[in-house]
């Protein structure tokens, strides 16, 4: 045995190692693909040997060959087996090889999830961080499934090693199984005040990548974040939360005002560009997301905006990138304070980076107004020329397109200059966009009526030069534009001045070699043009002349007809059988011109691109129902071979019938428009036939002629944009003169020119009236158009099933599902594990099906008001934070302003209070009082917020008690439910107990420390004496003598709130439980550690829950017979009936089901469910009180509370 | 000699990915921005490339927007130097001949795609507790074979020192985009 062991280690000293391999791979440079397949045989053999040492340094090296892109997969068999090795450094080995090599489709995977869990429970924390981290890489659906339970409970694991990685994985359990995802959460969030630094930073990690998918589910966490926010000083913790911050924004902008303070005071105080950065991106969120109403944030703005520039101004190219970005993002809302920096940004264009030059474009896009917009683009045209990649130049392409077609062409004030801007742009070589270059140049003439003269002129010249455009067209998608040419001269021959010339250029042989569908679209225009010139000649008579030009198209069309494309071919022989019979007719001296040009009759109105989707469908028409049953397959033979042939034949026999030439036509027509339909580039044909026949507004419409006279608009060449950048000045100045003129009749001209003078420069984009008045035919909608707008989200996205409601209460359901029994035996038969894990997933919804029904519906109930609750929570915090931060509170705590106790302010909300009641009073009603309190909280807070004044929050509630049972508008005195628990020197306690609606046997004890000393308070921890009954429920691990840490330390005069949760058993007694509280005092002395004792009372007054009820109902129940009755009567009461009332209200938490005079039924429910029914009666100077209850022993208990509260009246 | 991390990729597809990155990284100036918008290849346009240059050596990473540009510079910076402090004076060769260990610091800053962790101290003294582990499991059994390692290594000169191509380590937080 030892002796093998020796022979293996030897043997290990000739086998390669990873540094051989590496070596010997570098010595091999000419022959490596050889070299490695040797070396691959080598480890074969090296892996079928029994030493685990040998096998691991073959998937070592494996692991390197894979890196270089060599397929490994079939080792990982072996992969499994060195993972599972018991040395550290081998299993290290395979961990790595598998978190390289496997993925989702790996096959053995499932063999690794016993191993798998081993090592996460072993002793030896690098083993479980190894396992970890390999994980992390090649988790599945089935792995996350069966380990989710075993990293869960290593997220409470001692090591804050393990813990941050079981943390971070999480993530990836949460992906592949999202069922997960609420199970875990709570734990999740309790990492995120983890001691360790780097637990939280992973949790926070988690918890941002989580919320950036499905933000709107994580808003409650909004206050614990803030409260990282302030208190953290790890910028890389930091900025995970300012990003999350900037992605919760958007939903609620309540949260935006409360950042913006702490953040502008990030941005003035970090050294860190990148925090600097990212809290300028987040205010920039905010910004967005109050753009509306909130006028008075420039200063925000304009901070963000400065210090964007002081980052492009860096010379660090990196700071430039992202400067510029987030500078984009301002764009967006307000334009204004970028433009100001335009001549910066103008710069950036000139970098020699390529990415800060696209930066710097999308960022012009913004900026351009009808003012600048000809100087930007002329900037962007001497780009394109000095342009050197063609990636970079295409891009330049496509922004000036977008520049200037924004918005409907918004900027764009002298469409002719963009025409001839589109024009220079087509002798760009090798541009990949002329395509889009093309798309304008139609969406521009067709839309644009009054410019169609000109842009027909341009394009004939385009026309003319084709064999510039077109003469490397195999690797230039240039020539797409003499698809539009061909298209525009056709459709608007009538603008042509020299149709003939046109003509003829679309004739020339050269156009053969044109890509087809160009071609198709250059035979259909021919024969418009023709139309419209064989129109022409028959008016002035000219008969030769249009014999002659006909004769000109049958010379020339069988070219097209040869064509090898199956379009321009039927198109061309379909056409020149027309010309030939029209020729025919020509003979006979018939005049045929006004039925030629009848085939291309009527107006194409451009169609929005969603129309065709928001047509509705009509009832009755089921789209996917069968027309005619699909043909069997030997019939779809038959259908192949269909040539020209048949199609001539058919039209032959019609030309010996010349008698039925208009039916002919019609249906030609109709064929015509089949093909529109068929044909894309038709799509912008109107859909309804009403609208074809308007005639084209008269070309009165365009007003400045008189600049057009001054140059010569038909320039030969091609025109240069430039001049019109020129005229375009000209013309504005003309304006101006002439407004100048008309204000100032009176003025003489030199006041006038001196006056004009100035004005140039403060003319702003309202003055400037575009040259061309063009009604830019705003694109049709169907009639009945949906006009909903779908969002079309992949439902693919894996995010999705992420998106889980995490406020909602766990389900008994939904838990993570766990082995119970460990399978000892090595993982041979994966299937044998799999099976009970099923069955038990399977048996357990059976067991608890019926309870489960019951409590669901019950559940319902409750979920819904828990979530109102929630809400209200964080309205509430949202709400009431701004107006303390107003008010310069310390910010380290936000969420303390709300049980903040401030004794100058205790005067004034008492008056306001009552100003509020007399408000409400008014619209009250003792029903729905729930949604009420919701607004009125609102309208308040909203008061607050103007006023700046502060409001004691139990004063608040108590409010919402007496609307419980007020009918009349008495003032009252302020009561808070909070009593004294303890007290010292160093520190107040006082404590509110509340049923909690979700469970049936526990309460929320809330406590609210204040710190009343000079010192620092920390490591604050509550400890109770459990009874039998009444248990404080303690984190999972901790034993019964464990305290429960409050989750925050004191500054001195602070104060906060903290709760804790109790399980009660029974609730028909009341109880006291013994506590301390220990805490440790720091002051500059040093730091002791002190204690203080308490007694925690649950009254039973404490396990009722105000609950509504109806008069009826109520009715029902006292006639039901099921409860026992008691009853107490108190003397020496003085106070009002209403006061009265609103005490029982708001200290036993009862509502007012009736009032008549002075008597008054009330109703009340216990957490587990008992009714408690009150009859109060007001004599003279007594109350006495009839109760009625499911449990003798609780109502007798809650009576003698309810004395013990009325004595005291 | 490229150091990848990619998972859940086809064989082909990634040594695409890092030809195409490789191409994209090295023909840059020196003094450009060390950020390139994602294309197609790296999926999609949330996606970057953020590198940094060392001497020989490209250091690559692909993020998405939830990471911040200039943190994962910081990031590069950390990693960098954590290698300096584990290989004591790094140099391209040690990161060629060692990519295990390379591997295996790099998964201790990040994990499956995620920032783990960031501060060097922290990642210095967990690789030292596991190599000083790996060293107590090797024990006398693992002698000989350092011994040969120490021979073999003596050979290192003859190699050619100059040589041009970089390390690229491409890492792919969030995943997921790539399917």
């Amino acid at each position: 045995m030892a002796l093998k062991m020796v022979k293996g280690s030897i043997d290990r000293m000739f086998d390669k190692n990873l540094q051989d391999l590496v070596r010997g791979i570098r010595n091999h440079k000419e022959d490596e693909a050889k070299y490695i397949s040797q070396c691959i045989d080598e480890i074969k053999q090296e892996l079928k040997q029994d030493n685990i040492a040998v096998k691991a340094n073959a998937v070592c090296k494996l692991t390197y060959l894979q890196m270089l892109g060599y397929d490994i997969s079939w080792a990982a068999f072996n992969i499994i087996e060195v993972m599972s090795a018991s040395k550290f450094t081998f299993k290290r080995v395979g961990y790595l090889a598998a978190s390289q090599c496997f993925h989702e489709g790996t096959d053995v995977i499932m063999l690794t999830t016993n191993q798998i869990r081993k090592d996460l429970s072993s002793p030896n924390q690098y083993d479980t961080g190894v396992a970890l981290t390999g994980l992390s890489c090649f988790v599945t659906p089935d792995l996350a499934r069966d380990l989710a339970n075993d990293i869960m409970t290593l997220m409470s694991h001692t090591k804050p090693y393990i813990r941050k990685k079981a943390v971070l994985i999480m993530y990836k359990v949460f992906l592949k199984y999202p069922e997960s995802l609420r199970p875990a959460f709570p734990r999740l969030k309790e990492k995120l005040e983890d001691p360790d630094p780097g637990v939280q930073s992973a949790a926070v990690n988690v918890i941002c990548e989580l919320a950036r998918r499905n933000p709107k589910n994580y808003l409650s966490l909004a206050p614990l974040f803030f409260k990282l926010m302030t208190s953290s000083t790890n910028n890389w913790v930091l900025i995970k939360i300012i990003k999350l911050f900037g992605a919760l924004t958007p939903l609620e902008p309540r949260l935006g005002k409360k950042l913006i303070e702490p953040l502008t005071n990030l941005i003035h105080s970090t050294s860190a560009m990148s925090l600097l950065y990212e809290c300028v991106n987040t205010v920039i969120a905010v910004l967005i997301s109050l753009s509306s109403g909130m006028p008075n944030h420039s200063a925000s703005i304009q901070l963000c905006v400065q210090k964007l520039r002081i980052l492009i101004e860096d010379s660090d190219q990196n700071l430039k990138y992202l400067g510029l970005l987030a500078m984009s993002k301002i764009l967006k809302t307000h334009p204004k304070s970028v433009q100001s920096h335009k001549d910066l940004i103008l710069q950036c264009l000139d970098d020699k980076d390529e990415s800060i030059r696209l930066r710097a474009l999308d960022l012009l896009y913004g900026m351009v107004s009808k003012k600048n917009l000809m100087e930007i683009v002329k900037k962007l045209m001497i780009h394109v020329d000095k342009a050197e990649g063609t990636t970079y130049r295409d891009e330049l392409l496509t922004k000036i397109i977008d520049i200037c077609s924004q918005a409907n062409y918004q900027y764009i004030t002298n469409f002719e200059w963009y025409i001839s801007i589109l024009v220079e742009l087509t002798r760009l070589e090798g541009t990949r966009h002329g395509h889009l270059i093309a798309a304008q140049m139609l969406d521009v003439a067709i839309r644009v009526k009054a410019i169609r003269k000109f842009a027909v002129s341009q394009m004939a010249m385009l026309l003319d030069n084709a064999h510039l455009i077109a003469s490397n067209t195999q690797r230039n998608g240039i020539c797409e534009v003499l698809y539009a040419a061909a298209w525009i001269c056709g459709e608007f021959s009538e603008h042509l001045q020299e149709p003939h010339q046109t003509l003829e250029a679309m004739l020339r042989p050269k156009v053969t070699t044109l890509p087809g569908h160009i071609q198709a679209v250059y035979v259909q225009n021919m024969v418009k043009l023709y139309a419209s010139i064989l129109q022409q000649k028959e008016q002035s008579e000219e008969k030769d002349a249009a014999q002659e030009i006909t004769q000109l198209m049958i010379d020339r069309l069988p070219q097209f007809v040869q064509s090898a494309d199956l379009e321009v071919q039927e198109r061309a022989s379909c056409i020149l059988q027309l010309i030939k019979y029209i020729q025919k007719l020509q003979t006979k001296e018939v005049p045929v011109a006004e039925e030629v040009i009848a085939l291309f009759a009527g107006e194409l109105n451009p169609v929005a691109p969603k129309a065709q989707k928001k047509v509705p469908v009509p009832e009755g028409l089921d789209l996917d129902a069968w027309i005619n049953e699909p043909p069997s397959d030997s019939d779809s033979e038959d259908e192949k071979p269909k040539t020209i042939f048949h199609d001539e034949e058919q039209r032959h026999s019609k030309h010996r019938q010349p008698e039925i030439d208009e039916e002919e036509l019609a249906r030609r027509r109709e064929a015509r428009k089949q093909e529109q339909a068929n044909n894309p580039f038709y799509i912008k044909s109107s859909p309804s036939p009403q609208k074809r026949y308007q005639d084209t507004p008269g070309v009165e419409h365009i007003p400045v002629v008189q600049i057009d006279l001054s140059v010569p608009l038909k320039v030969p060449g091609i025109p240069m944009s430039d001049q019109y950048v020129k005229l375009e000045e000209e013309r504005r100045h003309k304006q101006k003169l002439e407004k100048d003129k008309k204000k100032k009749k009176q003025k003489k001209e030199k006041k006038g020119k001196h006056r004009r003078h100035n004005s140039l420069h403060t003319e702003s984009d309202e003055d400037i009236a575009p040259a061309q008045q063009v009604d830019i035919i705003t694109e049709e909608m169907p009639e009945n158009a949906l006009p909903s707008d779908e969002d079309d989200k992949d439902p693919n996205d894996p995010y999705k099933a992420l998106d889980i409601d995490l406020d909602k209460p766990l389900a008994d359901s939904e838990k993570l599902p766990v082995q119970r029994h460990r399978n000892a035996e090595t993982p041979k038969s994966p299937e044998k594990e799999e099976i009970p894990v099923i069955e038990k997933k399977s048996k357990k919804p059976k067991k608890k099906e019926k309870k489960h029904k019951e409590k669901e519906r019950e559940k319902e109930k409750k979920k819904e008001k828990e979530k109102e609750k929630k809400g209200e929570d964080l309205d509430f915090w949202l709400s009431a934070a701004p107006s303390a931060a107003s008010t310069a509170q310390s910010p380290n705590e936000p969420s303390l302003n709300t049980v903040m106790a401030v004794p100058e302010d205790y005067e004034e909300p008492k008056k306001e209070e009552r100003e509020d009641e007399d408000d409400d009073e008014e619209k009250k009603s003792s029903k729905h009082k729930k949604k009420k309190h919701k607004k009125e909280k609102e309208e308040k807070s909203k008061d607050k917020k103007k006023s700046r004044k502060k409001k004691h929050p139990s004063e608040e509630e108590q409010v919402e008690a007496i609307q419980n049972g007020t009918l009349d508008d008495e003032p009252l005195p302020p009561m808070s439910s909070y009593c004294l628990l303890a007290e010292n020197t160093f520190i107040k306690m006082t404590y509110d107990i509340q049923g909690n609606l979700q469970k049936d046997s526990q309460v929320t004890v809330s406590v609210i420390f204040e710190n009343k000393s000079d010192s620092f308070l920390k490591s604050m921890e509550l400890n109770v004496l459990d009874s039998l009954n009444t248990k404080m429920s303690r984190p999972e691990g901790a034993s019964v003598h464990d305290g429960v840490p409050v989750p925050f330390q004191l500054p001195p005069g602070i104060s906060n709130e903290a709760q804790f949760v109790f399980t009660v058993q029974s609730i028909i007694m009341a109880q006291k439980l013994k506590g301390t509280l220990s805490f440790i005092v720091k002051n500059d002395e040093g730091s002791t550690h002190e204690k203080l004792d308490f007694k925690l009372h649950f009254s039973c007054t404490s396990y009722l829950i105000t609950t509504p009820c109806y008069s009826d109902a109520f009715a029902k129940l006292l006639e039901s017979g099921e409860l026992s009755m008691n009853s107490i009567k108190v003397d020496g009461i003085s106070i009002s009936f209403q006061h009265l009332l609103a005490k029982i209200c708001f200290h036993h938490h009862f509502s007012v089901v009736e009032r008549v005079d002075s008597c008054a039924s009330m109703y009340s429910r216990s957490i587990q469910g008992h009714h408690v029914c009150l009859l109060v009666k007001k004599g003279e100077n007594s109350v006495s009180v009839d109760g009625k209850c499911s449990d003798p022993t609780l109502l007798s208990n809650l009576l003698d509370e309810m004395r013990e509260t009325l004595a005291k009246c | 000699q490229k150091s990848t991390r990619r998972v859940n990729a086809s064989e082909d597809t990634q040594q695409q990915i890092i030809r195409e990155t490789f191409h994209l990284v090295s023909k840059r100036d020196e003094n450009v921005c060390n950020f390139l918008e994602g294309g197609l290849l790296i999926g999609g346009s949330d996606n970057k490339l953020i590198y940094r240059h060392y001497a020989t050596l490209y250091f690559v990473f692909c993020v998405d927007s939830s990471e911040s540009e200039l943190g994962i510079l910081d990031l590069i910076q950390v990693f960098v130097e954590t290698l300096d402090k584990c290989f004591e004076n790094v140099c391209e060769l040690d990161l060629i001949f060692h990519v295990d260990k390379v591997h295996n610091i790099l998964a201790e800053m990040v994990m499956g795609g995620m920032v783990l962790e960031t501060n060097m101290n922290e990642i210095v003294t967990q690789i030292d507790a596991q190599n000083k582990l790996e060293k107590s499991e090797a024990g006398l059994a693992g002698a000989p074979a350092r011994a040969v390692s120490a021979v073999k290594n003596m050979n290192l000169p003859e190699i050619p020192r100059n040589i041009n191509i970089g390390d690229i380590s491409i890492k792919v937080p969030n995943l997921p985009s790539f399917k």
